[in-house]
């Protein structure tokens, strides 16, 4: 599975949910299916994108918020799986593609190359619903079940490690911001 | 335990008062009133950290949905948390109400407390984070609030100090 056809297959489920990303590739492939400004993209600060996904879902229960992760990232922030757990918000469905590497840096093989199971380590942190999926069609199953289920899920996608040529795009990190924030203000959250 | 019940008093209500109702912490001895004070608290949501670099995360995610929050953490929990407020913080300009108790001051009787304190306010210097000491009683209403206006009219981090004086209550 390529993490784009991935990004492509959940992209009309997105429409009206609160969507964080991390850095680099799934920044810049979401941004290249098409933009929208429910879509914030955490371009730095590697592990944080979970967190900042929990401090939306637990300051705004009304809203569905979708995290879209990294191995990379996980890793970086395997206490934020216990806390994620720990309040384990009902609307946060939290997906880490899993392409085994530091793609945007080199491919530098991450941990989960060497046997280290995500969704094993999200399951015994506490996080009440985990799976690994390897197709498209196990994730549109796997995400369907998680929004359906209403519990705080951790889907880990594995994905091919392949990314786009480049990772800057136009849209200024400042200018996503302030769209972003002006979009959990207005009617259209809500 | 020697830690001032009626100095965490004023600054929780300080807080309360300042709408915040997010409260990121990991618990510290001098911290420990204000975490009971926000987990008995059915207005706040108290949300207990593994380490305090998710807090910035925690504190973005609820400003940028419209909520304030404050970070309750000791100075080596600052220190952890630097690349956090660097990279998430400071590049998307999101205000952060930090509290830090301030430990390894003089007075201070625990060895291991003793680098952080020589430190925090050096590092704060360096990452041009505007902060300023909660040394007694007579600062916390004042300071608080003072930081929180420049923490949003800036959008930028700012740090508060919670030091001994302020915070223990051992005779000397």
């Amino acid at each position: 599975m390529r993490r784009l056809d991935a990004l492509k297959l959940l992209y009309p489920d997105l429409a009206n949910r609160v969507v964080v990303t991390i850095m680099g590739a799934v920044a810049a492939e979401l941004q290249s299916i098409g933009h929208r400004s429910n879509f914030f993209y955490l371009q730095h600060a590697m592990g944080l994108a979970s967190s900042l996904g929990l401090g939306i879902a637990l300051s705004r229960p009304e809203l569905s918020v979708v995290v879209f992760d990294g191995d990379g990232s996980v890793l970086m922030n395997l206490g934020g799986l216990t806390t994620l757990a720990r309040y384990r918000p009902r609307n946060l469905v939290h997906v880490v593609f899993d392409n085994e590497s530091l793609l945007s840096v080199g491919g530098f093989p991450t941990a989960t190359s060497t046997g280290s199971d995500l969704a094993a380590i999200a399951a015994a942190a506490g996080v009440p619903r985990t799976a690994t999926v390897r197709t498209l069609d196990e994730l549109r199953t796997e995400f369907d079940a998680a929004v359906a289920s209403r519990e705080l899920t951790t889907i880990v996608a594995k994905v091919e490690a392949v990314g786009p040529a480049g990772y800057v795009t136009d849209l200024s990190l400042l200018e996503n911001r302030y769209q972003f924030q002006r979009y959990l203000k207005g009617p259209q959250s809500s | 335990m020697p830690v001032s019940v009626s100095s965490s008093k004023l600054i929780y209500d300080c807080l309360k008062d300042g709408g915040v109702r997010i409260i990121s912490a990991l618990p510290e001895t001098w911290l420990v009133h204000l975490i009971r004070m926000a987990d008995e608290d059915r207005d706040m949501t108290l949300v207990r950290l593994a380490k305090e670099e998710e807090g910035v995360g925690i504190s973005a995610g609820a400003h940028l949905a419209g909520v304030k929050s404050a970070m309750l953490m000791q100075n080596h929990g600052f220190l952890a948390s630097i690349n956090g407020i660097v990279s998430c913080a400071q590049l998307y300009r999101i205000p952060l109400l930090m509290l830090i108790s301030h430990r390894g001051e003089f007075g201070e009787r625990d060895p291991w407390q003793t680098e952080g304190g020589g430190v925090t306010e050096h590092v704060l210097d360096a990452l041009r984070i505007p902060h300023t000491r909660l040394e007694s009683p007579d600062h916390v209403g004042r300071r608080i609030q003072k930081a929180q206006t420049l923490a949003n009219s800036a959008s930028r981090p700012v740090a508060l100090l919670l030091c001994r004086d302020l915070m223990w209550e051992e005779p000397v």
